[in-house]
């Protein structure tokens, strides 16, 4: 096990940030440790555990505003948000189902650093479109900031968005500043039952198409619809196609029968109430179907985000050469898929068929052993890797935050 | 502008060459160098600046692109790319030593996948191209700056422009979903494609409202949605700012996030209702234009609610749009805000700050002092919504001194917006115009690392030099790493 630094204030990462550069040695920054075996395993002379440098510091709900150290458990803030009728609108993932972690582990930090965003992804945008602003120490150990407190922002260079999603590889989040959205009044879910995945996406892309406002279009087929909570699903003994309607409870009976109309030519529709439809959404949200007990663990579970008329195309043509168990979200644009443990997990098989689809292949689950040896992020042409380890090195130059963590030699 | 790039002599002594070698690359009229063709190129809608370009270059293939910037940093030889030139902050202002690289030809549209709710176009296609492309079947592009009729996606992408919806919608930043971009040495990289999120880092998102400083964007995919079923106004005058500004913080508090809402003062009002007749209430000291939009009994629902919010702030009065029509002529003194300006003053002088909302009746206080100390008047329009403020500064500039008094009344605006928690720019872009404000929110250390991004994509900084960045600084420069030798932090650290 590696020393661990536990800062309390942005000055001390500052200086064990130098520190480290100055030695020559290496850190691995963690929050809450709930995304820690996501990416390739590194070897690093440290680790930078941030979970001390915690609290949120500001928070304005008329001005959908909320800042927070980087630390601050995710769990704090949504129930901070929760009182005000608020929420991070994005709906962070959490990972602990997947990984074997505890349910509600993670911090705001290490939600951003990963930037998996939830079913509602597909109309209220990701977790890089709800990071106003942060403060930061680069791997050059030097404290800096981007973005603000406002939405509309374009001063300077958005480097919130590269923030979101680069795994603590460019700089140590130290504050963050995200915008929150109203908690919708009250959600409903149509359900369809029986359909295929081509069918289902063409239904989702109908459902997507309409002016009925869908906030979340996922499809589960038979075997994975037998693992979800609640009656309706687990019970259906088919596959399950899931369209979610949020918003005013005034507007939104008008609005299912609106869309049960529209997709009555794909099958009978039925739809579940407020409180099974949050239980279905956390589930998709969680992938729990594919949640990490047992001996599931060493099953490897993939993330690939694809055009959503190209997660049906993955699924034919992966149902003709693996035992695949697959969830769609995002209207069949972001496919979990579990395959059966190998030696490379699968890798060189889901790139292959993903390659004519477009879209990028993320090993989120494997052991340890198979991370080493496969690329766990997506493999990236020439042109591109260079430009990425050019911007790697612009924020730090000497790789000490992360090393490898991503791609070897990044 | 304090920092006046120096002329590059040696670079202007070798132009007959250099238009030689683009017009191998992009033949006939594809290279422009007489003065009289190149005059329509010397500025953007920031016109008090101007610059004649050395050559202006308009490519059509993603080759030629290439092969021009390959050809520019092997020569060493500035370049500023332009969309349609309707920068307000002078992003597109040509250098002299510099090819002015025009993308207008690459307007096509390239595919339109509904499917997948996305199309495929090139930058040179124009904002409201792509939703007239869409729209028979329902669908629009969101992002709707005013300049929309005339302004291109690629510019849309390279400023990360706005509108009067995206405090529902998003900006471009948030719509679009890919781009193929073309390096300064000549290399094309594809960002994205029909796909959500990027499976790297995202660069994509700092490509958008990069400025043109980055790269040449030669093809981008957006995100194409489905026009809501019904959208209806309500105007609303108040008796103060105060009460206007008081009604905002209620809506959102309502949990209700509408799909525009604007507000006026008075100076505003007034030009606009002169121009334009959309009925403004000429007694209110603010005006607001809140939208609704989406299923018709959400609308219903929606508006009558805001309504009884408005009321209950002390509206003076509040009408709700009752057609389409009636929502169009409510819009129409909107979007008129800025010619109706520049009917009663001219010249007027556009600023683009964002603010914390609930600071707008102190800003707007202290904005009306500095309007009396400079002897300039002052018209707001503001994206009330996500605090975008758009002060019109009105002045004469045949008047000598003028020009200059409305720029150092303006940088204050800007100043006074970051005072209080904003920012410089919320949507117009840095450009020359607001450069030298930038150590105002940043730290030299904040721009320092901004750069070296920038060192990441162009290390001889040939791409749009003297924008965004009020000092240059040559990369192996920034590069360079202070080691703090021999602190060891671990006596001061706690540990366990």
């Amino acid at each position: 096990m590696n020393d661990v630094i536990t800062p309390k204030d942005t000055k001390s990462v500052e200086r064990t940030v130098q520190w480290a550069i100055a030695e020559g040695k290496t850190l691995e920054l963690v929050g809450a440790g709930s995304r820690r075996t996501v990416g390739r395993p590194t070897q690093t002379d440290l680790t930078l555990d941030l979970h001390a440098l915690a609290g949120v510091t500001l928070y304005e709900p008329d001005e959908l505003v909320l800042s927070a150290r980087a630390g601050t458990p995710l769990a704090e803030i949504e129930a901070l948000l929760a009182e005000k009728a608020q929420q991070l609108a994005f709906e962070p993932m959490d990972c602990g189902s997947i990984l074997g972690g505890m349910a509600g582990g993670g911090t705001i930090g290490g939600t951003l650093a990963a930037s998996f965003s939830g079913p509602r992804r597909l109309k209220a945008g990701a977790a890089r479109d709800h990071l106003l602003g942060f403060h930061a120490v680069s791997g050059r150990g030097e404290v800096f900031k981007s973005g603000g407190r406002v939405v509309k922002n374009v001063t300077g260079y958005d480097l919130s968005k590269l923030m979101a999603g680069s795994w603590g590889t460019l700089a140590v989040l130290t504050d963050v500043t995200l915008k929150t959205l109203p908690r919708p009044e009250t959600e409903e879910t149509v359900l369809l039952r029986g359909l295929d995945p081509a069918k289902a996406v063409a239904a989702m892309a109908a459902a997507m198409a309409s002016p009925d406002d869908v906030s979340g279009a996922a499809h589960l087929p038979a075997q994975v619809a037998a693992l979800m909570p609640g009656a309706e699903i687990a019970g259906a003994g088919a596959a399950v196609t899931a369209l979610r309607l949020e918003g005013f409870a005034a507007s939104l009976p008008h609005r299912k029968s609106m869309l049960q109309a529209r997709l009555r030519s794909f099958a009978a529709a039925s739809a579940v109430g407020p409180a099974a439809s949050r239980r279905l959404w956390q589930a998709v949200r969680d992938v729990t179907p594919f949640a990490a007990t047992g001996n599931e663990v060493e099953r490897p579970l993939w993330r690939i985000s694809t055009a959503p008329s190209c997660g049906a195309r993955l699924a034919e043509s992966m149902a003709n050469e693996a035992d695949a168990d697959m969830i769609f979200d995002w209207a069949g644009g972001l496919v979990w898929l579990r395959l059966e443990p190998s030696a490379d997990a699968g890798a060189a098989l889901v790139r292959r068929l993903l390659a004519p689809l477009g879209g990028h292949a993320t090993l989120v689950r494997a052991p340890a052993s198979v991370r080493a040896a496969v690329d766990v992020f997506p493999p990236q042409d020439a042109a591109l890797l260079a430009l990425t380890k050019r911007v790697k090195e612009s924020f730090d130059p000497k790789g000490v935050l992360n090393p490898g963590r991503m791609w070897a030699g990044v | 502008m304090s920092l006046k790039l120096p002329t590059d002599e040696s670079t202007l002594a070798r132009r007959d060459e250099i238009v030689a070698m683009l017009r191998s690359i992009v033949p006939g009229e594809g290279v422009i160098a007489t003065e009289a063709e190149m005059r329509p190129y010397e500025c953007d809608g920031l016109t008090a600046y101007r610059q004649l370009p050395m050559v202006v270059v308009l490519p059509d293939t993603t080759e030629q692109v290439s092969r021009v910037l390959s050809l520019c940093h092997r020569e060493g030889i500035k370049v500023v790319p332009r969309g349609a030139g309707t920068s307000l902050s002078g992003g597109a202002l040509p250098l002299a030593d510099g090819v002015l690289l025009g993308m207008a030809k690459f307007n096509r549209i390239r595919e339109i996948d509904f499917a997948n709710r996305v199309a495929v176009v090139e930058p040179g296609v124009t904002n409201l191209a792509v939703t007239q492309a869409v729209e028979h079947a329902g669908f629009y592009y969101a992002p709707d700056p005013s300049s929309q009729i005339a302004c291109t996606i690629g510019g849309n992408l390279a400023e990360n422009a706005g509108g009067v919806h995206c405090l529902k919608y998003g900006t471009t930043t948030n719509n679009v979903l890919g781009c193929e971009l073309v390096l300064i040495d000549g290399e094309v990289v594809r960002l994205g494609g029909k796909h959500l999120d990027a499976g790297g880092y995202d660069l994509l998102g700092i490509v958008t409202g990069s400025e043109g400083l980055l790269g040449v964007v030669t093809e981008i995919t957006v995100r194409i949605l489905q026009r809501a079923e019904c959208a209806r106004a309500v105007l609303v005058g108040f008796p103060s700012s105060e009460s206007a500004g008081e009604c905002v913080s209620r809506i959102i508090s309502a949990g209700i996030i509408p799909a525009g809402m604007e507000m006026m003062d008075r100076p505003a009002i007034h030009a606009v209702e002169e121009f334009v007749h959309a009925g403004y209430p000429l007694d209110a000291e603010a005006l607001l234009i809140v939208e609704a939009d989406g299923p018709e009994a959400e609308v219903d629902y929606l508006v009558g609610r805001i309504e009884s919010i408005a009321m209950s702030c002390g509206a003076g009065t509040c009408r709700i749009s009752r057609s389409e029509q009636e929502r169009l002529l409510f819009w129409a003194g909107r979007k008129a805000a800025f010619p109706a300006v520049g009917r009663i003053s001219p010249d007027y002088y556009c600023m683009d700050g964002t603010i914390p909302r609930a600071r707008l009746p102190q800003v707007l206080a202290r904005m009306r002092e500095m309007s009396e100390q400079h002897g300039l008047a002052v018209a707001n329009v503001f994206h009330a919504g996500d605090g975008n403020l758009h002060p019109l500064i009105l002045y004469d500039a045949n008047k000598p001194g003028e020009l200059e008094k409305a720029e150092t009344f303006g940088a204050e605006i800007l100043k006074l917006c970051v005072d209080v928690g904003g920012v410089l720019t919320g949507e117009h872009g840095v450009g020359v115009e607001k450069r030298d404000l930038m150590p105002t929110m940043f730290s030299e250390a904040d721009l320092a690392q901004q750069q070296r991004l920038k060192c990441a994509f162009d290390s001889k900084g040939l791409l749009n030099p003297g924008k965004v960045f009020p000092t240059l600084h040559r990369c192996a420069e920034l590069g360079r790493l202070h080691v703090h030798a021999g602190q060891v932090p671990f006596p001061h650290l706690e540990r366990f």
